[in-house]
């Protein structure tokens, strides 16, 4: 039983990653996503407030599954949501004042990031608070992940560097990151090099897939046809 | 001896792709040698690094897809979006500037989206847009017209060349030196502080019409145009809807704008215009098909040129308005089906087959 359960988790664990990464595969939370995905240290910071708050409304829907009327769920979701998104933005103000200042609007936006309101609803409001926790934690970090790699990208490619002005997260003094090249290719940067950066990212993972099903002489997953 | 007999119709038809990418090739060199005479050699050099960069990244895309390589790049197809591109670039411009152009255009909006036949954008103005977004300051580094009495110094063959190679001007020469502003950059600063265009147009650079040298390689790009019209190659529709979608909108603001606005021949000769009538928004692939639907099309080009010349941030909108445009071309295509012969009148009502 335990084993069986272990197994499970790892699973979770390995979907929220990979195999139904809520950026790559359910193609939810593009808005945030695609918006501040202009350094490594934003994505980061997003990545780790929407994290947050999708483990804790994750564990606080599923705790209360059995007293939320199926009629007016939703209301009741966003309800549940806002008041954490409330919460992580209070924190980030706190404590994270910089990061808080490039962020801008996007920390309270996590409220309308549909991943979280359809972890809610395909998974929280239907299992125990344990797998939805971790559900939530994997979900988060695939999320997370997706979105530090993207930033990531985009500011290579975009002004040359990597990880620059960490400091907004870990504080201390302004640092200037890893510069490989000044300069750089501007459209990265702008919005039109998030569809790129974000397709690509796409591209690389059902790439990826296929070549592990081919390996595996398997049939292509169902999903990646479809796509 | 025997003698080849041939019959009428004694010009060949116009069947297969490569002679009709050819024959567009051929009505673009008026404008080219017009080109090249009023903004210096730069248009050469562009357009061989534009040819270069979009042959490889045709092969190379033709070879990650599993393609045969010779007939794709025989067609001609890729030397007319590097054509383009080089059209489009100002006549000088660093050779990683053109290089990405090309690329992105071949590689994303090209063969990404399918390859020829299947791109619902315009190559050679997707790699324009993506360029200038990506590089506002060498894109605007636009060199005056020789013109003899505008005493502007002007590159020769081996500085326009190593600026392309290296992006630097020879010691003695600034950008400020070369360069100045084309004539809608003079009329959108001119308008903006709340100049008449009469008062824009004391500037000697504005000409007769729009702006000395953009009006003589207009009328080339037209006397091109008409030749691929009378060859068949292109249809009326489309370049009459762009020029009239351009012409109404500045002819009404013109006659009751009281000087706040450009003349309609002004919009006509000025920039692209002319370019996109007839080579650009022509694009068989990229545009509307039925004949309503390429007039609409058309129309809809030239608007938003208007718009986006007068009230955008940008100084010319060609590129815009036909990458807007090319996203409209499926709904325009599908309202515009024709009807059937023998079929009931064409209403929304009947057309969901």
């Amino acid at each position: 039983m335990s084993n069986n359960s272990n197994y499970s988790g790892m699973k979770q664990l390995l979907g929220g990653l990979w195999h139904e990464n809520p950026g790559l595969v359910q193609l939810l939370g593009l808005c945030p996503l695609l918006a501040v995905t202009t350094s490594f240290v934003n994505g980061l910071g997003l990545g780790l407030a929407t994290m947050l708050v999708l483990a804790a409304s994750n564990l606080l829907i599923s705790l209360t599954r059995r007293f939320i009327y199926a009629e007016i769920r939703v209301p009741l979701y966003v309800i549940i949501i806002a008041s954490l998104v409330t919460c992580a933005e209070l924190i980030v103000k706190a404590w994270f004042p910089d990061l808080d200042r490039s962020l801008g609007i996007f920390i309270p936006l996590i409220v309308t990031n549909c991943a979280i309101v359809a972890r809610a609803e395909i998974f929280a409001s239907r299992n125990p608070p344990l797998p939805a926790l971790l559900d939530g934690i994997a979900m988060g970090a695939g999320f997370a992940l997706l979105l530090c790699a993207i930033g990531a990208f985009r500011e290579l490619v975009g002004q040359g560097s990597v990880f620059a002005n960490l400091n907004l997260i870990t504080g201390g003094n302004s640092s200037a990151g890893l510069q490989f090249f000044d300069g750089g290719f501007l459209l990265m940067l702008l919005p039109p090099g998030a569809f790129f950066s974000l397709a690509l990212a796409i591209a690389l993972k059902n790439w990826i897939d296929q070549k592990r099903a081919r390996a595996a002489h398997q049939p292509v997953d169902a999903n990646i046809e479809q796509r | 001896m025997l003698f080849e007999r041939r019959e009428a119709p004694f010009i060949a038809p116009q069947g297969d792709v490569a002679a009709l990418m050819r024959q567009v090739l051929y009505a673009l060199i008026p404008a080219a040698t017009a080109y090249v005479y009023f903004f210096g050699p730069g248009f050469i050099f562009n357009l061989l690094v534009a040819a270069v960069f979009c042959a490889a990244g045709e092969a190379a895309m033709l070879r990650a897809r599993g393609r045969p390589i010779s007939p794709a790049l025989k067609d001609y197809s890729a030397m007319i979006v590097a054509a383009l591109i080089a059209f489009a670039l100002p006549a000088l411009t660093p050779w990683w500037v053109t290089a990405t152009a090309s690329l992105f255009a071949i590689v994303v909006a090209k063969h990404l989206y399918g390859g020829l036949g299947y791109n619902i954008f315009n190559p050679a103005m997707a790699g324009y847009v993506v360029v200038l977004l990506a590089f506002p300051l060498e894109m605007n580094l636009w060199v005056a017209p020789h013109i003899g009495d505008i005493d502007y110094p002007h590159l020769g063959l081996m500085d326009t060349a190593w600026y392309t190679l290296s992006g630097h001007l020879p010691p003695e020469l600034s950008f400020e030196a070369i360069s100045r502003a084309t004539p809608l950059d003079t009329a959108q600063t001119g308008f903006a502080a709340m100049q008449t265009f009469e008062e824009i147009h004391q500037n000697p650079l504005m000409g007769d019409f729009a702006g000395r040298g953009w009006e003589w390689i207009a009328n080339f790009f037209a006397i091109g145009g008409f030749w691929l019209l009378y060859r068949r190659v292109i249809r009326w529709q489309i370049p009459l809807g762009v020029i009239l979608g351009l012409t109404i909108p500045a002819t009404v603001f013109y006659l009751f704008g009281v000087g706040a606005h450009a003349t309609p021949g002004f919009h006509l000769f000025g920039g692209a215009t002319i370019l996109c009538a007839f080579f650009i928004a022509t694009d068989p692939v990229s545009a509307a098909t039925s004949p309503r639907g390429r007039l609409i099309y058309g129309l809809g080009i030239g608007i938003l040129i208007y718009c986006i010349r007068r009230w955008g941030s940008y100084a010319d909108g060609v590129a815009f308005a036909v990458l807007l445009m090319n996203m409209a071309v499926p709904a325009i295509d599908y309202l515009t089906r024709p009807r059937i012969v023998g079929h009931a009148k064409n209403t929304l009502a009947n057309q969901d087959d």
